[in-house]
């Protein structure tokens, strides 16, 4: 069994972000870049089920710059057999990355794509339901468990108000959220491996599909900052402050 | 032309998240229908019909649907969007999770978590876990959105009188089957329509200390309980109590966290809140730089303490 787990570049989650002057955009320059921490979560539920002899082959592949390579070689290190970095400066939207995906999977045949449930940066949340639904594959969104079982996937879905389990039939995508495991970080051994893994570039222009924007961008802002508190003495304090605040 | 919106309900109530997101539709169109899909369609359809603005409600119900499998709900959506310029989708678990089917039905960009309609082609939504707000204008002609109810004050409840037909649904989508859920059950406000959210985070220590600390002031102050992900993570409260990027996004009158550090993550989900109280031993926490009345203390001398102070 194939899986393919695509992942992304994002600023690192640590990072408090700050938003250009001009307004165009969040300051990206010199700001540490990690693994989208959901495609690092999907990377590691597809190296337990290689581990567990279910999978056999895993390809990372990433859509972005070039420094993206960066990112396929710390899925390598995690276990992942090879990669595929498509490569383009242009930022593309969750529908775009979608088509790309639908014509890397025409290529790989994967039985399963595992993914992030979203991207830290846009917090989009809609690729993995894109591609599903562009491939007519079931999806099993924000898995906290899956269970791999002949050519089904008995998936368990954080949802609101508690967990729904869905049974999928294969091949499927799959999106992850927090809970379904804890990343494992590559030993420094793996990471040497890593570089000798297999890792081919192509460019978007390659597939010939149409990912120019339909979002335009006309401004990126600052939220709205709230006005400094105040620290009050003890918990009578506190009750008097919220009382006349209207809030109690 | 006009806006369609899905509903939120349990089966039985139609929930305040419906009522917001119709807000967010009014600013689009005049003409604003509401699709009620799934178990209790028929009750919670008449509900709708009363809500302010609203000029006709459609029910549909199938396994499918009323098992929310988002194959067939994105389905039958996208079946009904010839008629609507713009479909607008309350941003839940739910709504993500079909939303983006409906967009790539439909070969559009999806737009999600708008927090504010500037027009009918351009609107503002939240990046990097609500450090920067984003304006985006669409060329789309057809208009998916997933509303963040938080962002938008709910319309009337009552003084609509729309009518009521059933859509139809298609078949179910055969490759997905629902075997089980597991719903937590609460007599408490729920989370994201709450007036007060009082949460508890990593500083409690355990499950136990959890439920004697943090639920005693919450029902005390008829509030829904909230956890950060620290919290969640070391089992001391379940999954859908996480308020935050992850979690829920709440925006109530009065927030008290309780032994929360203030991590990014978490404040992306409370930081709309009108008024936030921080209770922390820790006076360098970041909670208290958004805190509006901060109380350094260890919880264990200040929850006791406030619990004798409310009376």
């Amino acid at each position: 069994m194939k899986i393919l787990v695509p992942v992304k570049r994002v600023i690192d989650y640590n990072v408090k972000v700050r938003v250009k002057a001009d307004q165009t955009g969040v300051d990206l320059a010199n700001v540490k870049m990690s693994m989208n921490p959901f495609d690092e979560i999907a990377v590691e539920e597809a190296v337990r089920l290689k581990e567990a002899g279910i999978a056999t082959e895993i390809v990372a592949v990433s859509i972005g710059v070039a420094q993206c390579e960066a990112i396929l070689r710390t899925a390598l290190a995690m276990g992942a057999d090879r990669g595929l970095l498509i490569q383009t400066d242009q930022d593309i939207e969750p529908l775009g990355i979608a088509k790309l995906l639908k014509a890397v999977i025409a290529e790989e045949n994967p039985n399963i794509v595992l993914m992030g449930k979203q991207a830290i940066d846009g917090d989009n949340n809609a690729t993995g339901q894109m591609l599903s639904t562009l491939l007519g594959w079931p999806q099993a969104t924000f898995a906290s468990k899956v269970v791999i079982e002949g050519d089904e996937a008995k998936v368990t879905r954080e949802v609101d108000g508690g967990l729904q389990t869905l049974e999928v039939k294969l091949p499927a995508v799959i999106t992850t959220d927090l809970r379904l495991n804890d990343p494992r970080y590559a030993s420094l051994p793996n990471i040497m491996k890593a570089k000798k893994k297999p890792l081919d570039t192509k460019q978007v222009a390659d597939y010939g599909i149409d990912v120019a924007p339909r979002l335009k961008v006309l401004k990126v802002a600052e939220p709205p900052k709230r006005s400094a508190g105040i620290k009050v003495a003890d918990a009578n304090a506190l009750v008097a402050h919220l009382k006349t605040a209207g809030v109690l | 032309m006009a806006v369609l919106v899905i509903a939120d309900h349990d089966g039985a109530h139609l929930r305040d998240t419906t009522l917001k997101v119709l807000s967010a539709a009014k600013a689009l169109s005049p003409d604003i229908d509401v699709l009620v899909y799934g178990a209790g369609s028929a009750t919670v359809a008449v509900q709708a019909a009363k809500a302010d603005g609203v000029r006709k409600v459609l029910t549909a119900e199938s396994a499918g649907l009323n098992a929310d499998i988002a194959e067939d709900v994105a389905a039958l959506i996208a079946g009904l969007a010839a008629s609507y310029d713009t479909i607008a989708i309350p941003a839940t678990a739910a709504g993500k999770n079909f939303a983006p089917r409906i967009a790539a039905l439909l070969d559009v960009s999806i737009i999600s978590d708008v927090m504010e309609v500037v027009d009918a082609n351009t609107f503002v939504r939240p990046i990097y876990a609500g450090n920067a707000l984003e304006t985006v204008q669409t060329s789309d002609t057809k208009k998916v959105l997933t509303v963040r109810p938080t962002s938008f004050a709910a319309v009337a409840a009552d003084g609509g009188s729309a009518s009521v037909e059933a859509a139809s649904a298609a078949a179910d989508f055969a490759g997905t089957r629902f075997v089980g859920e597991e719903k937590v059950t609460s007599d408490r406000p729920e989370l994201g329509a709450a007036k007060v959210v009082v949460s508890g985070g990593r500083a409690l220590g355990s499950a136990e200390e959890f439920h004697a600390v943090i639920e005693p002031l919450a029902d005390k102050l008829g509030a829904a309980v909230g956890a950060s992900r620290a919290a969640v993570d070391a089992g001391y409260a379940p999954n859908d109590y996480q308020v935050g990027q992850t979690g829920k996004v709440v925006a109530p009158a009065l927030y008290i966290a309780v032994g929360i550090s203030g991590a990014i993550q978490h404040l992306a989900g409370m930081k709309d809140s009108k008024v936030i109280v921080a209770i922390n031993k820790d006076p360098e926490a970041p909670i208290f730089q958004i805190a509006d009345y901060g109380l350094v203390e260890d919880y264990k001398t200040a929850v006791p303490a406030l619990m004798a102070a409310l009376g």
